[in-house]
């Protein structure tokens, strides 16, 4: 490995907030053409030490060094000033401008008073170019998949000569081919000699591209490893802490099938369901206490035909069958009243209420079934709060504490909560476990496996193959907007599933 | 620095209430007997009474206006319902027989209301159901309500001699001017009517993320239809104690620029106008602040010329404060800057 200084020298960083200790004496370095991955769990202070390096939250106490200097920055802007360049999850560019003006947004090259948009392009359009990256810098942002806005906002970051780059859960939205370009990219930089800091919940991709890892637990250094000698296993046992026999329990208890299902009426079966321009025809049946596993790549039509489900779209052929009887699904609200709640992908669009308290959020769906009138009483309200708070162990475990303060675990969990507040007999899961951290994951993949135990239905949708399989009594495989395949899930492998996306093919 | 004091200067009405405060004193300072009230056949006078007479119809506007914009919308359309309702009850009470019949001034005032709420209606109708932009949709109201009541008065000035009607605006009752007791009586029944019930989470909820509401089942359309009801039922009833006040309707000028004070009472109360949490009681501490401020221009005797600059200062200095920027930097001067991963919620209601 390197034998170089380290660019980013951070020593015995502490940093507390009112009653928590965020950061407890905490080292951590960075070398230079290193990704170096920050491992932990939502809370272990992965944000917190991202923040503390970027100049977001001044630190209590410790060092931090910029190549062997004292870094003394109090601002964000400070901090890209002196190299370090930040890529957040959640993509923070004007869709509605051009590539070209979101990379050099507020750095535009000017000719007397006016902006030289022809440079602006020409220097975009090179950027672009050293990253190997094939998009036009005239064309606007907002047309482009996620993953090109994500390569975009990494060509901004590395436009203002950073030596510290932080990518910011970068993968969390994107297919596998998006990731392995995301990659390419960064192994580019590398090569540059930039120093990159990685976070991701894909263990997978962490053991791909990282060479160093850094765990925390609970705010606390629990160690710094070379990615080559440490196991996934040892891995996950550092990040918990604890056993995580929670996850073999799941594998067993799910797996078992659902006994005669064809004797019985589905819950809900729904007869060349579509929309154009959206998804062709499918036929799907969940029976009560089933989990249907959705697989396939973004796009693929997973999202649109959990939509169609739920009444967040509309369908504009097909027929729809709720216990036997036919309906229409017009909006969610009256998915709601046929029991049926929709989880969305986007938790913060489609999700949480951010202003709102977790109590506010978690009464929501039911109190909006009920009707503005008739108010839950505050007494039921805390008691609602109360239990769920503690069933799904939501923390900070404070119903007044507002939502978007909260981790983007527990942000997940308050918006379960709300849909298990309405006793749903069918739930439709849309990426549930996206961008948070293995504990939060397994709570919530055992929770799966125990609802559908009590005969709720269960929708599950998830990029993560293994826990579709390791979750799903039936996979149903879409790809290019259509049904391919859709088979019971006994000791179907990954592979098989893989093959099933790509190909389409009958296994 | 003291918890207590440093929890209550974080409040969010800690500003305004400092700055009605200041104006007050800066009254009593002007002029010493500001504060004396008086008791006289049985009524109540001073200057504070009429600060809060006067300021009735901006803090019923205002009401109506904190939960439009509550729901990211905006009602540009109030000082023209005011100027319809006043037209209405006005033209009627004038037009019947007996003008001091209480039968007389009831139906002038139940037909005016009725218009009132059926303005808000077509509103919320452009908004939630057309799916016009608010501040569009409320326009043309806005630049059509004036005409409509140019056309109930036949472009005169209506005035009036009726008893009855005369109470709504400048009566008494319990010793205290009738206005302030009705504005007082709608703001309770809007408290009531959105923390008693779930309307209020739900005007917040579909404020802050109408998408999110949508998926959760929240019936925004009804909800944001009902808030444009209420703001016209708000903008009616001030419009008939405005023209109750001065016994004529004129609809050029009644309710001229109350849409405006309406926004600064909310604004300075608190309320974003992004939308989401609102607080009435901000808007009624800000409506008192607008008023204070329109009579702290007569005490002081601010050259009339002056006036608006003067109110816009003040505006300005109150906005100033409650802005988290300069918050923040007050705040790193005194100590150091405190970060809140976990903030909770300012609970109140009518905080």
């Amino acid at each position: 490995m390197t034998t170089q200084a380290p660019v980013v020298d951070m020593t015995n960083i502490s940093i507390s907030f009112p009653g928590v200790k965020a950061l407890d004496r905490v080292n951590f370095r960075m070398f230079p053409g290193e990704v170096h991955s920050l491992m932990g769990e939502n809370g272990a202070g992965k944000s917190t030490m991202i923040k503390a390096l970027t100049g977001v939250y001044p630190i209590d106490s410790g060092s931090i060094l910029l190549d062997g200097k004292p870094l003394v920055i109090t601002g964000p802007a400070q901090a890209q000033e002196a190299g370090i360049s930040t890529v957040y999850q959640e993509v923070h560019l004007l869709t509605n401008l051009s590539v070209a003006e979101n990379i050099m947004l507020g750095r535009e090259p000017r000719r007397g008073a006016a902006i030289d948009w022809k440079a602006m392009r020409a220097h975009s359009a090179e950027i672009l170019d050293g990253l190997n990256l094939d998009i036009d810098p005239g064309s606007q942002l907002g047309m482009h998949s996620l993953a090109v806005q994500q390569l975009v906002a990494i060509a901004r970051a590395i436009d203002v000569q950073a030596k510290v780059l932080i990518l910011d859960e970068p993968t969390s939205s994107l297919d596998v081919d998006e990731v392995s370009e995301l990659f390419r990219v960064i192994r580019s930089l590398k090569e540059a000699g930039v120093a990159i800091l990685f976070v991701s919940h894909f263990l997978e991709q962490v053991y791909e591209i990282s060479d160093r890892l850094t765990v925390l637990r609970n705010g606390q250094l629990v160690g710094e490893y070379l990615t080559d000698e440490i196991l996934r296993i040892e891995l996950v046992h550092k990040m918990i802490g604890k056993d995580i026999a929670v996850l073999s329990d799941l594998d067993r208890k799910a797996r078992a099938p659902i006994s005669d299902e064809s004797e019985e009426t589905p819950f809900v079966q729904a007869i060349g369901l579509g929309r154009k321009g959206s998804i062709a025809p499918v036929d799907l049946s969940v029976y009560e206490g089933e989990v249907v596993g959705l697989a396939g790549l973004l796009g693929s039509g997973r999202t649109e035909l959990a939509r169609l489900l739920s009444g967040a779209d509309r369908p504009d052929r097909g027929e729809l069958t709720i216990g036997g009887r036919p309906r229409r699904l017009r909006t969610p609200r009256m998915a709601l009243k046929s029991r049926i709640a929709y989880s969305s992908e986007n938790r913060r669009s489609e999700g949480i209420i951010e202003d709102l308290t977790v109590r506010d959020n978690i009464v929501l769906a039911l109190q909006a079934d009920r009707g503005w009138f008739r108010r839950i009483p505050r007494k039921r309200q805390d008691e609602l709060a109360a239990s769920y708070i503690q069933a799904l162990n939501i923390r900070p475990p404070n119903p007044d504490a507002i939502v978007k303060n909260l981790s983007g675990g527990n942000q997940q969990k308050v918006l379960l909560a709300r849909w298990l507040a309405v006793a749903p007999r069918l739930l439709i899961l849309d990426e549930p476990t996206r961008g948070i951290d293995v504990g939060a994951k397994a709570e919530i993949q055992k929770l799966v496996a125990d609802l559908a135990e009590n005969g709720m239905s269960v929708v599950f949708i998830s990029a993560e193959l293994e826990e579709v399989l390791r979750l799903s009594h039936r996979i149903v495989v879409m790809r290019d907007r259509e049904k391919v395949a859709d088979i019971p899930n006994d000791d179907v492998t990954v592979g098989q599933v893989m093959t099933l996306i790509a190909s389409g093919a009958e296994s | 620095m003291n918890p207590t004091v440093s929890r209550v200067m974080k409040h969010r009405l800690f500003w305004p209430i400092v700055t009605l405060l200041a104006l007050l004193v800066l009254n009593v300072a002007v002029y010493p007997s500001f504060f004396s009230i008086r008791l006289q056949d049985g009524h109540l006078f001073g200057s504070l009474v009429d600060i809060l007479r006067n300021g009735a119809p901006t803090l019923l506007v205002a009401l109506g206006m904190t939960l439009v914009i509550a729901t990211r919308g905006i009602d540009l359309s109030v000082g023209a319902v005011v100027a319809i309702s006043g037209a209405l009850a006005c033209s009627i009470i004038a037009g019947s027989a007996d003008p001091n019949s209480p039968t007389t001034v009831l139906v002038a005032v139940g037909i005016s209301i009725t218009l009132a709420l059926i303005l808000g209606a077509w509103n919320g109708f452009l908004v939630s159901v057309i799916g016009v932009q608010p501040i569009i949709a409320t326009l043309i109201l806005m630049t059509a309500g004036r005409g409509l009541a140019m056309l109930i008065t036949e472009g005169q000035i209506v005035t009036i001699n009726s008893a009855p009607y005369k109470v709504i605006g400048g009566g008494y009752w319990l010793a205290l001017p009738a206005s302030i007791i009705i504005a007082l009586g709608m703001f309770a029944v809007a408290a009531v009517l959105t923390r008693k019930t779930a309307l209020g989470l739900l005007i917040e909820s579909v404020g802050i993320n109408p998408q999110a509401s949508r998926i959760a089942g929240v019936r925004s359309r009804s909800i944001i239809w009902m808030v444009y009801i209420f703001s016209g039922l708000c903008a009616g009833i001030a419009g008939l104690m405005i023209s109750s006040n001065v016994t004529a309707a004129d609809a050029n000028n009644a309710g001229l620029w109350i849409e405006m004070d309406a926004i600064l009472a909310v604004v300075i109360g608190g309320t974003s106008l992004a939308g989401g949490r609102y607080s009435l009681g901000g808007t009624l501490i800000g409506a008192a602040i607008i008023q204070t401020l329109t009579t702290t221009v007569y005490t002081v005797g601010i050259a009339p010329e002056i006036t608006l600059v003067f109110k816009a200062l003040v505006v300005i200095v109150v906005c100033l404060l409650q802005s988290p920027a300069l918050q923040t930097r007050l705040g790193s001067l005194r100590r150091k800057p405190t970060r809140r991963p976990v903030t909770t919620s300012t609970g109140g209601v009518l905080s």
